[in-house]
């Protein structure tokens, strides 16, 4: 099973990644769950989803303990929190920076695996804002293929209607551009 | 024809109301409750359900408005939770004793103070005791379909009662899942319209609702009893027509891996799922725990219950809500009443978790099956426990 946290702020679409996800994999037939961090919502305050997704029906009722991913849409929260708390040895952290690596590993301690992607540069060149959850959902494929990107590029349509080719240029660029790093 | 679909619990239950087609919403929003409320309003406004949105000004009113247009005959549904429904607390009555058939879905959620949006059964605990058919839903599936199958029941000349579906808040309300979405002509096929045996009309003018004065209120409080015991028949037979047409099936008291059990621990609702899981690990490892899940709260399946409990000799309830000042677990002590005439009767583990949306981890159910083999070695019962609690 598949369990990932996302972290965001308010506004940058971090519950929609979530859903998107759940919606994807639903489609293909699979169990999935997209949950956000239960409580009142505000634009900009940090914000945490998840989501669960399996081959098998889903009884799990708990908030995700222990992640296999972590995905940060927003580079400023690894200041806040530790973002890769209780994630699964063989978990990855999907990560929204322009740092390197190195960067990364050294300022915050991460030694999981890491897959980087500058989704603020993506999302600013592709949709025009820095709404980064659909690009950060194209580094999360790359990583690990949870879903296939097909069903997830129809999910991003069904959700975005007109605006749907825009996140999908995104999706696919950060397909591409992300970059894997193994655990040290 | 069914169609597989990723929903909350709460869009679900609206696509399914929608469906039953019905005439009249009358709610107030209300957190984690408000989903359903919005999505209705969207399917009014959109042309898809041809129904009357009352946007009312409190769940008090809601719920007046409810028994008004349930009483011309008009199908009507609500939706509530925690302060909302205690703020119906005094029509509910009236609903029931004048045996109109709403249908109630609750997202379950604590009662405030402290203000807490979050989940727990203490608000539909506090209303036991009002005369509705009262139902819990483990999954956003159930959630629908027991919402389709309560129009149905309520509706039964022979029940002719309000149902309230309970789901928990937010575990339920607001999780995204799959689950299958039957279409118009499968829910109107199992669900007839609605024919009243009596309605307020202008052209033939009845009282609905007059004083009960000593000479008669002692006898309609006995017909209510009498009813909504008797409506357990009804239940079964119509859940057993639910399943011949949706291929679902669901009982009033619901088990699982409990034939061989040494143990069993009863729950009710959305965390029920969490406690299968773990009654699979602690399986594999060689205990044999199981469990007993109360599906049906009102009228209480006491038969359901000795048959599902058996012979195993120790019981543990988890509830999620305190009875202050008085047996603690409210579902505990009235499973321990049940029991008390029987020969055959396990040691009963009272357990509290889960108030307030604290999480219920796999960790903590672990716990009080370790409670329960304790009790059995040992034949001493703990004192009710409060699972999780920081010290």
């Amino acid at each position: 099973m598949h369990e990932v946290r996302f972290h965001g702020r308010g506004g940058q679409g971090a519950v929609t990644s979530a859903e998107l996800l759940a919606h994807a994999a639903i489609a293909e037939g699979k169990s999935a769950q997209a949950f956000p961090s239960f409580g009142p919502e505000r634009r900009g305050a940090p914000v945490i989803a998840f989501s669960r997704v399996s081959d098998r029906p889903i009884r799990m009722r708990t908030a995700i303990q222990e992640p296999t991913m972590v995905t940060i849409l927003d580079p400023s929260l690894l200041r806040l929190a530790k973002v890769d708390q209780g994630l699964q040895p063989n978990g990855t952290v999907v990560l929204n920076t322009s740092k390197s690596p190195d960067e990364i590993r050294e300022a915050f301690g991460i030694r999981a695996r890491l897959a980087i992607i500058d989704a603020n540069h993506i999302a600013r060149e592709e949709i025009g804002r820095v709404i980064t959850n659909t690009t950060m959902l194209g580094a999360m494929i790359a990583a690990t293929p949870i879903v296939t990107p097909e069903e997830l590029e129809h999910a991003l349509l069904k959700r975005f209607g007109r605006i749907a080719k825009k996140n999908i240029s995104a999706f696919r660029r950060a397909r591409k551009e992300t970059h894997i790093h193994e655990a040290v | 024809m069914e169609q597989r679909l990723g929903l909350e619990a709460s869009i679900a239950i609206a696509e399914v109301v929608c469906r039953c087609d019905v005439d009249i919403v009358a709610a107030y929003p209300i957190t984690p409750q408000t989903h359903v409320v919005e999505h209705l309003s969207e399917l009014v406004a959109d042309g898809e359900l041809d129904a009357a949105f009352v946007p009312v000004e409190s769940e008090h009113s809601a719920m007046s408005v409810c028994c008004g247009t349930a009483a011309v005959g008009a199908r009507t549904f609500t939706s509530t939770a925690a302060q909302g429904l205690a703020l119906m607390h005094e029509i509910l009555f009236i609903a029931s004793a004048l045996r109109l058939p709403i249908v109630m879905a609750v997202a379950n959620r604590s009662l405030s103070g402290p203000i807490s949006i979050w989940n727990d059964h203490s608000d539909v605990m506090t209303e036991r005791d009002v005369g509705w058919v009262q139902i819990f839903a483990e999954n956003a599936q159930e959630a629908a379909d027991l919402t389709i199958w309560s129009f149905r029941l309520a509706e039964d000349r022979r029940v002719s009662l309000p149902v309230m579906v309970n789901f928990d808040g937010f575990i339920l309300t607001h999780t995204i899942e799959p689950m299958l979405m039957p279409d118009k002509e499968m829910v109107q096929a199992f669900l007839p319209p609605w024919e009243p045996l009596l309605k307020l009309d202008v052209d033939e003018p009845i009282s609905m609702g007059p004083v009960g004065i000593p000479d008669i209120y002692t006898e309609t409080k006995q017909v209510q009893q009498h009813l909504l015991t008797q409506a357990y028949g009804p239940i079964v037979e119509t859940l057993n027509e639910f399943a011949q047409h949706f291929k679902r099936t669901y009982k009033p008291i619901e088990t699982y891996r409990s034939d061989d059990a040494e143990v069993l621990l009863c729950t009710m609702g959305a965390l029920s799922e969490t406690a299968m899981e773990v009654v699979d690990r602690r399986r594999k490892q060689g205990q044999k725990v199981g469990l007993v899940r109360i599906r049906l709260w009102r009228p209480f399946p006491f038969e359901d219950l000795y048959r599902a409990v058996g012979n195993v000799p120790v019981l543990g309830v988890m509830d999620r809500a305190i009875s202050f000042g008085g047996p603690v677990g409210p579902v505990a002590s009235e499973i321990k009443a049940a029991f008390y005439h029987r020969e055959q009767r396990p040691k009963i583990v009272e357990f509290i978790a889960g108030l307030g949306g604290r999480d219920v981890p796999l960790s903590d159910f672990g716990r009080m099956f370790d409670s329960l083999y304790t009790t059995g070695e040992t034949g001493k019962i703990p004192a009710p426990t409060i699972i999780g609690l920081r010290e």
